[in-house]
């Protein structure tokens, strides 16, 4: 599957099938700190990915005080 | 085939899982979740009243156009302040984002400029007083969000801190044991001396929450980080608070909430005696601590320096 990586933004390939959360895991990404958006919509941790799919993971911290 | 997660309020397909609810949410009612979490927030902590004339604190980020879409929907009538800060493309882009939102829904978006206006840029500024981006750049907004809200005649100033930017200054100020930024870390800071009330309905909702519903809702925001805030410390706070709500769900939520519960009212006096001590600015009349307020001495010495382009701050940072 194709993954969009933000900060800096880029694009990877990923082979097999995965879960939301497993996919995060296998990155080293916080899940409280990312959303992933197949789509256009959110889908959840436990949500499976097929290999076909473009997704984008998207970080959600911002550093201003 | 493992079954889809479902909606803990009706059973249809999830599209989020919030672990410190221990639940997964459809788009509609994780909606409801939000919608009631700020509910709450203005409610408990008596924010806003549906009389007040509203001014937001816009930067074309996720947490300040949530709290802007929040409170439109719930029935307030807010406008917005935007503050051009002068940082490269980043700013260009996040006016764009701020303009299209206000656009698109009939809004009303008022914009300063500082470069502008004021004759400096946050890179200049940073540069020329030698304070960290960040520090010259919350000096700058606080300083104007205030000014244009007494001036505009609003009668609140909501900005869109989450539960996680609070988490993290309050981490931080635990830290140091900073006696007077705790004591001033409140959802609330009523009106006074030159000061407008200001209010943070966001506090009850983590930056996942407010990013998520952005999504949901179809608003476009910047997502990219601000070139000058890489690697400050307020980044690093929050890294460890996740770290720690990734083992134990809802650990932000009871470091902040439980503070604003249990410290804050012990820490009130503290706050009193402090904003007691506050004179009044010679040159613009806004609250000050000496003579000459922080902003007017940053005006003073950045806008007497030449233009510092943002890539040559952030690489002196590297």
């Amino acid at each position: 599957m194709k993954v969009l990586l933000r900060n800096p933004r880029r694009e990877i390939t990923i082979e097999g099938r995965k879960w939301v959360n497993g996919l995060l895991d296998e990155l080293g990404l916080n899940r409280e700190s990312h959303l992933v958006i197949r789509n256009g919509t959110l889908i959840p941790g436990d949500a499976p990915l097929d290999p076909d799919d473009v997704i984008e993971i998207r970080p959600v911290i911002s550093g201003g005080a | 085939m493992r079954v889809p997660s479902k909606c803990r309020t009706c059973g249809e397909p999830a599209i989020i899982d919030l672990p410190r609810h221990n639940a997964k949410f459809c788009a509609e009612h994780f909606q409801e979740l939000c919608r009631r979490q700020v509910v709450k927030a203005i409610d408990q902590f008596s924010m806003l009243t549906p009389a007040d004339r509203i001014l937001v604190a816009v930067s074309g980020g996720k947490d300040s156009l949530a709290v802007w879409d929040l409170l439109i929907e719930l029935g307030y009538q807010a406008d917005g302040l935007y503050i051009g800060l002068g940082i490269g493309d980043y700013s260009d882009v996040s006016g764009d984002y701020a303009r299209a939102f206000a656009q698109e829904r009939g809004l009303h978006l008022i914009e300063v400029s500082l470069r502008s206006e004021y004759g400096y840029d946050i890179p200049t500024a940073a540069r020329a007083t030698r304070r960290v981006p960040c520090s010259a750049c919350g000096l700058s907004k606080r300083h104007l969000f205030d000014k244009a809200a007494i001036e505009g005649g609003y009668t609140v100033l909501v900005t869109g801190h989450n539960l996680d930017d609070e988490a993290a200054v309050l981490l931080g100020n635990t830290l140091r044991w900073d006696i007077d930024y705790l004591s001033r870390q409140l959802p609330v800071l009523e009106a006074r001396g030159g000061f407008p009330k200001k209010v943070k309905p966001l506090v009850r909702l983590t930056e996942r929450e407010t990013a998520a519903w952005c999504v949901v809702r179809g608003i476009d925001y910047l997502v990219d980080e601000c070139p000058m805030a890489a690697g400050n410390k307020h980044l690093g706070y929050k890294d460890t608070l996740n770290s720690m709500e990734a083992v134990s769900p809802g650990s932000k939520a009871a470091f902040y909430l439980n503070f604003i519960d249990k410290m804050a009212p012990i820490l009130a006096s503290h706050f009193q005696e402090e904003r007691d001590a506050l004179g009044t600015c010679g040159r613009c009349g806004a609250p000050a601590a000496g003579e000459i307020c922080a902003f007017c001495r940053l005006v003073e010495t950045a806008s007497a320096h030449e233009p510092v382009p943002v890539e040559l701050v952030m690489k002196g940072r590297r």
